[in-house]
């Protein structure tokens, strides 16, 4: 076949989106292999995230925390991205949205919280919770996942990781250099990309002129596929698939999940600049809650009392969370110098010892002041 | 003991840390069967195999991002960037993420990894193969950084690097791979890094260097010597970062006279941070400004035009004269 021939291919029909349930709740696809806890536990997972994800935003807005980016409108691909990942073993490299996959790969929401108001403590994850730090630059996180499973493949584990990245984020030689290596090593790594379509204001028209990023797995011979990125059952089959590829020694696969951010990129972000009112709401027709919500009734397990009691939950547990991080004390003046090596160096040292000194000293100043 | 070239006992380094340490791979272009553009990697994916010898696509901001991922895993890679110029597509990993992660991460993950960088010009090379790396990365936290001058301290010190749980850049003085041999003990040692050497003791001057302009110092030593009856004192840094302080202040006390030597471009240069040091730590002591022997502020010229940028022993001296004579 010549390349004229092949991009006469219609990749939207090649590619076709993955769907499971209808923006109305309805099944489209094939029933899900979950049982009743399990659709239970995806849907309080994604009503959580959302009530901590407006709560952060106001959060921010109010100043008790830093510039925030949410993820608002994407739960769906946060939880069913994280869903079947085995805790302790497998890893994900997230970007600056992807708080909502960490947490539910077992960072606490007060971690998130406190990352999110400045402080680097928020950056550990607990001993156990392969969660890596967020990453703010492009596509670096990519080629990390690819490491951090070539090394499980030459330590002989079945480790597989998960490396996240937007729309904007395959732009970068990052994305095809960790798409190439990964392919070449056949590494256990899901290349989770989540496109809501702007990367802050510049549409996918201006990013790549492929109809699709799945496609891009064409040319590094892997599989490809796109799924509804609004429809957690979809995400949920799409990942299992390519987890359990990954683990058995299939390598990786580059999975596209298409959505949609109701909020801005960050805190001071205006998306109203760059996007009609009109296509928000038409996002939010398809919202991935509402709809695994209207599939649990339509299975009768799930009623009023059940969505009031997740709602109350998901805001006392978020609630006890934004108490827990303001309670946090301020990192101190050694966490600054700590951390960089293992030892700090003897120059480190004199700075260290240089900047007690002055704080002390601007300390007295201020107590003579007030005295 | 074996007399060995620079680039022997450089090999012999790598055998000897994988031998040791099951963890400990390397990676790089060409680094496998063929053993590394300059042989430094020769013999070594026959004895350990292609998963700990592993030729990668070229593409350094991939190996060496993916070389992080591995090293946050447990492993040690042991990274071969083929010239120093080669290294700016890895710029972004390095100081975004490599550098950053035992500190972001307060400590849970962090980046045992060592970048070995053929380093600065003298070999009539192409553009691009003759670049002062650490200039780029003395001012970024959280990167150490390590220049050899002999065979033993090449050896001694790349051990050292592996052993480091922190990320180390191992610049390589690519101009003495094969110019010289010295005594190198076989087996394993380490030379600690951030501890320099005296490489010529004297009472007159204090020349402070490292990497392949230690040879350039001793040389302009011994004209000082012959010529006007000075000691220059030759301290070999060995170690920009950690930095032994001590060492060099003790020295500059002691002849209360300095030069600094390096071939990085002259303005910003970590030649001019040595001043600086000077200048907190010991300027009562100093009888005369501390004189610089530096590069230009221009790109590393092409072959015909390489030794007007190189410092050479005349240009030492004349700085030597300079600070003598103030």
């Amino acid at each position: 076949m010549s390349t004229t021939q092949a991009n006469a291919l219609d990749m939207e029909q090649l590619f076709e989106v993955r769907r499971v349930l209808s923006p109305d709740g309805t099944l489209v696809g094939p029933e899900p292999d979950l049982t009743p806890d399990q659709l239970k536990d995806v849907y309080r997972w994604m009503v959580y995230l959302r009530v901590f994800d407006q709560r952060s935003l106001n959060l921010s807005r109010q100043g008790r925390m830093g510039t925030f980016a949410p993820f608002g409108g994407q739960e769906a691909c946060q939880v069913g991205s994280a869903y079947w990942l085995a805790k302790g073993k497998d890893w994900i490299f997230p970007t600056y949205r992807d708080h909502g996959a960490m947490q539910v790969l077992g960072v606490p929401t007060k971690n998130i919280m406190r990352y999110y108001m400045g402080d680097e403590q928020g950056s550990k994850a607990p001993e156990g919770v392969n969660a890596f730090p967020i990453s703010i630059p492009i596509a670096t996180q990519l080629v990390h996942a690819v490491g951090a499973a070539w090394a499980a493949k030459i330590k002989k584990e079945d480790t597989v990781t998960v490396g996240y990245a937007g729309d904007g984020g395959t732009s970068p030689g990052d994305f095809h250099e960790a798409l190439n290596f990964a392919a070449v090593y056949n590494t256990a790594t899901v290349f989770f990309i989540q496109n809501n379509r702007y990367a802050i204001s510049t549409p996918n028209a201006k990013q790549f002129k492929t109809k699709t990023i799945a496609q891009r797995s064409l040319a590094y011979d892997i599989p490809g596929v796109r799924v509804d990125g609004q429809d957690v059952l979809a995400v949920l089959q799409v990942m299992k698939e390519a987890v359990d590829r990954a683990r058995s020694g299939g390598g990786p696969t580059l999975v596209e999940a298409l959505t949609f951010r109701y909020g801005p990129h960050t805190t001071p972000d205006d998306p109203k600049k760059y996007r009609t009112q009109e296509e928000l709401e038409e996002w939010q027709a398809k919202d991935p809650i509402e709809r695994l919500r209207k599939y649990l009734v339509s299975k009768g397990i799930w009623s009023d009392a059940d969505e009031q009691a997740v709602y109350d939950w998901a805001k006392e547990t978020v609630n006890a969370a934004v108490e827990a991080a303001e309670a946090e004390p301020r990192p101190s003046v050694d966490a600054m110098f700590d951390y960089l090596y293992e030892k700090p160096t003897p120059e480190l040292e004199r700075q260290r010892e240089y900047l007690k000194a002055y704080l002390a000293k601007k300390s007295q100043g201020e107590a003579k002041t007030h005295g | 003991m074996a007399k060995l070239t620079l680039i022997q006992a450089i090999n012999d380094g790598l055998k000897v840390a994988m031998r040791r340490d099951p963890n400990v791979l390397i990676m790089g272009e060409d680094v496998g069967i063929n053993g590394g553009v300059f042989r430094a990697t020769e013999g070594i994916h026959a004895e350990f195999g292609a998963d700990r010898a592993i030729d990668v696509p070229l593409a350094e901001s991939g190996f060496v991002g993916a070389a992080m991922g591995m090293a946050i895993y447990g492993l040690k890679p042991v990274v071969e960037i083929q010239f120093d110029g080669f290294l700016a597509p890895a710029h972004e990993h390095l100081v975004n993420q490599i550098a950053r992660i035992r500190n972001r991460s307060r400590g849970r993950w962090h980046v045992p990894m060592v970048l070995r960088i053929p380093s600065w010009g003298g070999i009539k090379a192409l553009e691009h193969h003759s670049e002062s790396i650490e200039n780029w990365y003395v001012n970024n936290p959280g990167l150490k950084i390590v220049a050899p001058s002999n065979p033993y301290d090449a050896k001694g010190l790349l051990l050292a690097a592996i052993e480091d749980p922190d990320p180390v850049l191992f610049m390589e003085p690519k101009r003495l791979y094969r110019s010289f041999r010295a005594e190198v003990p076989e087996g394993y040692y380490t030379v600690e890094l951030g501890k320099a050497a005296i490489a010529r003791e004297g009472t007159d001057v204090t020349i402070l260097t490292y990497g392949v302009h230690v040879h350039t110092a001793l040389e302009a030593a011994e004209k000082a010597a012959a010529e006007h009856g000075w000691q220059a004192e030759v301290v070999d840094l060995r170690s920009l970062n950690p930095l032994d302080l001590d060492t060099i202040i003790a020295s500059v006390k002691k002849t209360r006279r300095a030069v600094v030597v390096s071939e990085a471009p002259r303005t910003g240069g970590f030649h001019s941070e040595l001043v600086a040091l000077i200048n907190d730590h010991a300027l009562e002591y100093l009888e005369a400004p501390v004189a610089r022997v530096t590069g230009f502020d221009v790109p590393m010229p092409y072959l015909l035009s390489e030794d007007f940028f190189l410092p050479d022993a005349g240009r030492v001296l004349e700085a030597i004269e300079s600070v003598k004579t103030y």
